[in-house]
């Protein structure tokens, strides 16, 4: 092997076998490793053992609605595509403890909650999921009121990142500009190559502390044709999308369509059940219970993932002000894809494709963009022109 | 300080098979702080001593189905402050509302030896339709981790947190993987009312749906990915008509298929 220089963007060659050195050296920094695994007649993202535990020789098939995990003769490691769980499961947890109270001669104590500093590795993450936790870092650590359990988890994370080697039935991160390729926001992020005699992998670093760990495994410099295999892997996934969406003046687009007869459309078809939300990796709202003993002398706070699909979401004294699946689905979809760029400077989709997997009817968010663009209805006073009237 | 009066609780039986009151007996752990904080004053399953009412609580199990209960449920509101329905029974009618998509009589005359005897009514109905309910508690039977919150709730003063939304959203707060979408099991869990915890399809089971509808249940939508699985109508009639058979959109989604059917 030869020995090289390790500095952010340098490539370098790591064979399978060494994969098993990736985890060991984690573990010995104290690192808790979570990534995929077959679970259940699905690859989820559950904590790892060793190398041992990922998905070899597994893949999966998607549509709207439908998810079906196929084995595969090649051995590839990584050789699905974004499956049911997404990492907020462990950097947004689904329910979370914030305070506790007990009383004491006739007053109260406050418990705080101290953020989780438990060190963790994410291995596996995918160029879409990395612009997801992207999103949900400016929802939780921008502005005043930034998130301490978050922030904790962020900062105390090690982000092994997959490029990856094919596409979803339901992917469609090229149209929203987040992958295939990894870009940013990893410490080290592989490409899986497997030819005839060889399986290895093509690492990049992205962060010192990557270059650190590399440096701790056998690897060597990569050479042209093992560099040019790699982009050819991530340049075939890029062609194979299984979904595209057209996304200009989309925030324009679905702003002058608030009226539009398609949002009674899909309103008939749409459960309202909230999947496409709990599956969404940068769907980041709550809800908080309050829950106090029989007693009544301890008290918890606890904050759990809630939906803008339930009633009580948008429940104000009085009644719910999203009464009807109707305006449920259009504020999901329009905060998605529009009101989101408002609020955080960028879409809220990522293109991972979770939301039509996992819909039980398959609702198609690529669809209904579509569906609304082919047929436009006129913005309210001015036929051609924007909701200010100009033209 | 003079003691305060612990307020008092009464548990009320319609037409049902006790397993939801029971379920308060089956509290367990909680039980004990439970009768530290409230007085027990009327539960014949656990006591043949009554104390007289007012009542702050009761809980209503069952539902209306004779002549009798429909002045005894009366009765039963005059004399509490608070009244909540628990399980499907006295919220949607029950497995025994089955006799509402029929003529009663023909039942009666196959069951009983002498039907002159049963003085019942045509329909078995929730308590809702009889008297001002202040909260219902789905469900069969309840979870008694739900009764215990709800009983907590009432002694704080404060709101029950019992969501009325999808199984779904509880489901994958577990982490579970979706039976239907990743397995194709049929599953009635996104129109199904949440509260269970997401037990079957954490056992590899589709949702049959013992809490009822949801707050917005689409079972239309929800049937035809049923029949893309490979359910026929008969099937479609059956699954929505178990123990909430007369909650709507159930009731008026399997009479749609009944109608299919022939």
């Amino acid at each position: 092997m030869t020995e090289i220089a390790l500095t952010v963007g340098t490539h370098s060659v790591l064979e399978r076998a060494s994969l098993d050195k990736l985890f060991a050296a984690l573990s010995k920094r104290g690192f808790r490793l979570v990534g995929p695994t077959v679970r259940d007649g699905a690859i989820v993202y559950d904590e790892l053992k060793s190398a041992a535990d990922l998905p070899v020789g597994w893949t999966d098939e998607q549509k709207g609605g439908t998810y079906r995990l196929k084995s595969r003769n090649d051995g590839a490691v990584f050789g699905y595509t974004a499956g049911p769980h997404s990492w907020k499961k462990f950097l947004h947890p689904p329910a979370v403890r914030l305070w506790q109270a007990d009383r004491a001669d006739g007053a109260f104590e406050i418990k705080e909650e101290k953020p989780d500093a438990q060190k963790t590795a994410f291995i596996g993450v995918r160029s879409c999921d990395l612009h997801a936790i992207a999103v949900q870092d400016k929802v939780f650590l921008n502005g005043r009121y930034l998130d301490p359990y978050y922030q904790a988890r962020r900062e105390n994370s090690f982000i092994a990142a997959i490029n990856c080697s094919q596409a979803g039935g339901t992917c469609f991160c090229v149209s929203m500009g987040t992958g295939p390729k990894a870009a940013s926001g990893f410490d080290l992020a592989l490409t899986e190559i497997r030819e005839q005699e060889r399986h290895y992998f093509v690492a990049e670093v992205g962060t010192e502390l990557g270059a650190e760990i590399l440096a701790e495994l056998p690897h060597r410099e990569v050479e042209g044709h093992e560099k040019a295999a790699a982009d050819e892997t991530v340049a075939k996934t890029a062609q194979a999308m299984g979904r595209q969406m057209d996304t200009t003046n989309i925030k324009e687009l679905l702003y002058q369509n608030y009226e539009h007869p398609r949002w009674d459309q899909v309103a008939g078809r749409c459960l309202t059940c909230a999947n496409c939300t709990m599956v969404c990796p940068t769907c980041f709202c709550t809800t908080v219970e309050d829950v106090t003993d029989l007693k009544g002398e301890h008290a918890e706070r606890w904050q759990k993932w809630d939906s803008c699909f339930t009633r009580d979401f948008s429940y104000i004294h009085g009644g719910s002000i999203r009464a009807t699946p109707k305006t449920r689905y259009r504020q999901w979809m329009t905060h998605k894809l529009a009101t989101w760029i408002d609020q955080f400077g960028t879409s809220g989709c990522v293109g991972c494709g979770r939301c039509i997997t996992w819909c039980p009817v398959g609702i198609d968010i690529t669809e209904e963009v579509r569906a609304i663009r082919e047929a436009p209805q006129s913005p309210k006073g001015s036929p051609t022109g924007d909701k200010h009237g100009n033209t | 300080m003079a003691k305060k009066q612990k307020p008092k609780l009464a548990v009320w039986k319609f037409a049902s098979c006790d397993g939801c009151q029971l379920s308060l007996l089956d509290c367990e752990d909680q039980l004990l702080p439970l009768v530290g904080q409230i007085e027990i004053a009327n539960f014949p399953e656990a006591s043949r001593a009554v104390v007289k009412g007012p009542y702050d609580l009761s809980l209503v199990e069952g539902s209306i189905s004779t002549p009798h209960d429909a002045e005894r449920i009366h009765q039963v509101r005059r004399a509490s402050k608070f009244l909540v329905a628990i399980g499907a029974c006295a919220t949607a009618g029950g497995i025994q509302a089955l006799r509402n998509f029929v003529d009663v009589k023909d039942f009666v005359s196959i069951v009983y030896a002498t039907p002159e005897y049963i003085d019942t009514l045509t329909k078995s109905t929730p308590i809702a339709e009889h008297v001002k309910v202040d909260f219902e508690l789905r469900g069969c039977p309840i979870n008694k981790e739900q009764l215990v919150e709800v009983i907590g709730a009432f002694l704080q003063g404060r709101k029950p947190n019992v969501r009325q939304h999808s199984v779904c959203i509880e489901c994958k707060r577990r982490g579970n993987i979706c039976v239907m979408v990743a397995h194709g099991t049929p599953c009635l869990g996104p129109a199904t009312h949440t509260g269970c915890g997401a037990i079957c399809p954490s056992y590899d089971r589709g949702c049959y749906g013992c809490y009822g509808p949801m707050e917005s249940a689409n079972a239309g939508g929800l049937s035809l990915v049923w029949e893309g699985l490979g359910a026929n109508q008969s099937d479609l009639v059956q699954i929505y008509r178990t123990f909430n058979a007369y909650a709507e959109p159930f009731y008026t989604e399997s009479r749609i298929h009944e109608s299919k059917e022939h």
